[in-house]
């Protein structure tokens, strides 16, 4: 499978990534590259296998339903690049 | 006294403890080193401070008579993936430039209650995405080697802690965290002639580590020899109820446990690492590798791993593919850099955002990887890869029938020049051709400096183990260590 500039915009609009055209151009065959070189592993048979979910088998822990931990707020908003009374500020969303 | 700076972990913890050093003379001659070595650029910040204040607590127990704690005053770098409270954690990322995380990552609280101190965060490739500390925002990390040619070109030293792997063979600091992910402590320990190990996945908590790859990501310890890594990984290891994947049981005593005697052990040497154009160099040092492991008493057969060439290309499917969803949470909202146009909207903020804090390598593995997950395209790449990843773990499992352990050298080549690999990132992955097998299978793997090459610089032995048998990994690397002799170090350039 191979990229064209069309593609490469999708993918990079579908990872919220802004690439101008002359950039997009660029990735094309820096991504081919890679692409046809992951392409050998349609060589593998691997009609009789599943995929891998678990690297190191293990069961997924349950714990009570019970709160204990949160109460935070001011620790969580410390970081935030914009913030007004206890929230996460963004560009107006609704059109 | 300048040579406490040559100690190891073990010797500075057995120094402080018998007294015939303070903690305090410890952190003062790694602090001094650090801050003389600024040209390598290993670390991103210095926190001299938190290492004189787990010096002081280290003296005063001494003081008092108390018992001390396992690596009381033994000063460390801390890979900067690592979230640290109130220090700057940046992932080598213009995105994260400026994060003072809330929280301490599991792995660094268990070694700062543990007794150790941090001398600064240690640069690394942008989030944990390269194999020569190439794609950091702050600049490359240069190694402490030079070639022995007479000629000042600056070598990389591996990647992605390569700002460890410079520390610590520059002697600034006795050991650090590193992660691995596909061979990011392995192969800069096999650059800069130091160990390191990666453990069984889920053996050390990812809680607090800056994720890429989730179901690959390790965090490990990079020190100078084998008993350091041991005497490391026990302060690091343990279950954390806030890791899904963290294994539930007691961390062994791998110190006490060392043992070089491999009597009654099968090595097995696995036939497919062989690879076409592979130095020559390598293949007499990973016959002298065989050599030292009969020495010890152990057995040698050849086994056959099938499917290893397909280990790298399925890793770059898999990584990247996990990376597009890991990095998906930086978007400018909560917290990092944002970068708000003029009369943006919300997407645009987000795209404005990921593509002036990203750098062009970590850009390239979002965009692999959010392909490879798209419709049309998952079950081609994304399922078919998990599917290649079930055959690479049987391959291992196969195997162990026939030996307990793997020998192969730890990477295709000694370190090369900055620059020398920048411009093709599939020259960059081939890199890991010796290091991805064992990270996609989970099982414990470690490098041991094994010699140096025609240029001087060093090369690296890899032992690969069952998954849970670090213990056999590290007996393996010990004797390995205890024959190779590997004492050469840097010359002091800068």
């Amino acid at each position: 499978m191979s990229v064209d500039t069309a593609t490469v915009k999708k993918v990079a609009s579908l990872a919220r990534i802004a690439i101008d055209d002359a950039a997009a151009e660029r990735l094309v065959p820096e991504l081919n590259n890679i692409l046809g070189w992951i392409e050998q592993l349609g060589e593998v048979d691997t009609s009789a296998v599943q995929p891998m979910t678990a690297v190191i088998p293990n069961t997924l822990r349950l714990r009570d339903d019970v709160v204990n931990d949160g109460d935070m707020r001011d620790a969580v908003l410390a970081n935030a690049p914009a913030g007004e009374h206890g929230f996460f500020t963004v560009p107006k969303v609704i059109e | 006294m300048s040579d406490i700076t040559d100690l190891g972990v073990a010797a500075l913890r057995d120094g402080i403890r018998s007294g015939a050093f303070s903690a305090r003379e410890v952190a003062d001659a790694f602090i001094v080193r650090v801050s003389q070595a600024r040209q390598l650029n290993a670390f991103i910040v210095e926190t001299p401070e938190h290492a004189l204040a787990a010096a002081k607590e280290a003296d005063t127990a001494r003081a008092a008579g108390e018992t001390l704690k396992p690596l009381a005053g033994v000063p460390i770098g801390m890979k900067d993936l690592f979230c640290t409270k109130g220090v700057q954690t940046t992932a080598a990322s213009h995105m994260l430039e400026g994060f003072k995380p809330e929280y301490e990552s599991t792995v660094s609280q268990k070694l700062w209650d543990a007794g150790a101190g941090m001398l600064g965060k240690l640069n690394l490739d942008q989030f944990a995405m390269g194999s020569s500390n190439e794609t950091s925002y702050f600049g490359n990390v240069i190694s402490p080697w030079r070639r022995k040619d007479g000629g000042n070109a600056a070598l990389a030293p591996g990647g992605s802690s390569g700002g460890s792997s410079s520390a610590i063979s520059a002697r600034l600091c006795p050991a650090a965290t590193g992660t691995d992910t596909g061979g990011s402590i392995r192969q800069p320990a096999a650059f800069t002639g130091i160990s390191g190990i990666k453990p069984t996945y889920g053996r050390c908590s990812r809680w607090g580590v800056v994720a890429f790859a989730s179901s690959l990501d390790q965090a490990g310890p990079m020190a100078r020899d084998v008993r350091d890594c041991a005497i490391m990984l026990e302060a690091m290891a343990g279950f954390d109820a806030k890791d899904a994947t963290s294994l539930k049981l007691d961390v062994p005593k791998w110190e006490d446990g060392l043992n070089p005697d491999l009597r009654g052990k099968k090595i097995g040497i696995p036939k497919e690492y062989r690879v076409d154009g592979m130095p020559s160099e390598i293949e007499v040092l990973w016959q002298q590798g065989i050599d030292w492991l009969k020495d010890a008493g152990a057995e040698i057969v050849e086994v056959s791993l099938p499917h290893t060439k397909y280990a790298l290309p399925a890793y770059y499917i898999i990584a990247p593919a996990e990376a597009s969803s890991n990095l998906a949470r930086y978007d400018g909202v909560r917290y990092g850099q944002r970068d708000l146009p003029e009369g943006a909207n919300l997407q645009e903020m987000y795209a404005a955002t990921r593509a002036a804090g990203f750098g062009p390598e970590v850009q390239r593995r979002i965009l692999i990887g959010t392909y490879v997950l798209s419709a049309g395209f998952y079950d081609a790449y994304y399922t078919q890869a998990q599917k290649v990843r079930t055959l690479i773990a049987q391959d291992f499992e196969k195997a162990w029938a026939q030996c307990d352990l793997l020998l192969t050298p730890t990477a295709p080549s000694a370190a090369f020049a900055l620059g020398e690999k920048s411009a093709d990132p599939l020259a960059m992955y081939l890199n890991d051709v010796f290091t991805v097998p064992s990270s996609l299978a989970g099982i414990p793997a470690m490098s041991v400096p094994g010699g140096l090459d025609a240029g001087g610089l060093p090369l690296g032995l890899q032992i690969i183990g069952k998954p849970l048998d670090e213990q056999g990994v590290l007996n393996a690397g010990l004797a390995i260590e205890q024959r190779a002799g590997f004492t050469a170090r840097p010359e002091q350039w800068w």
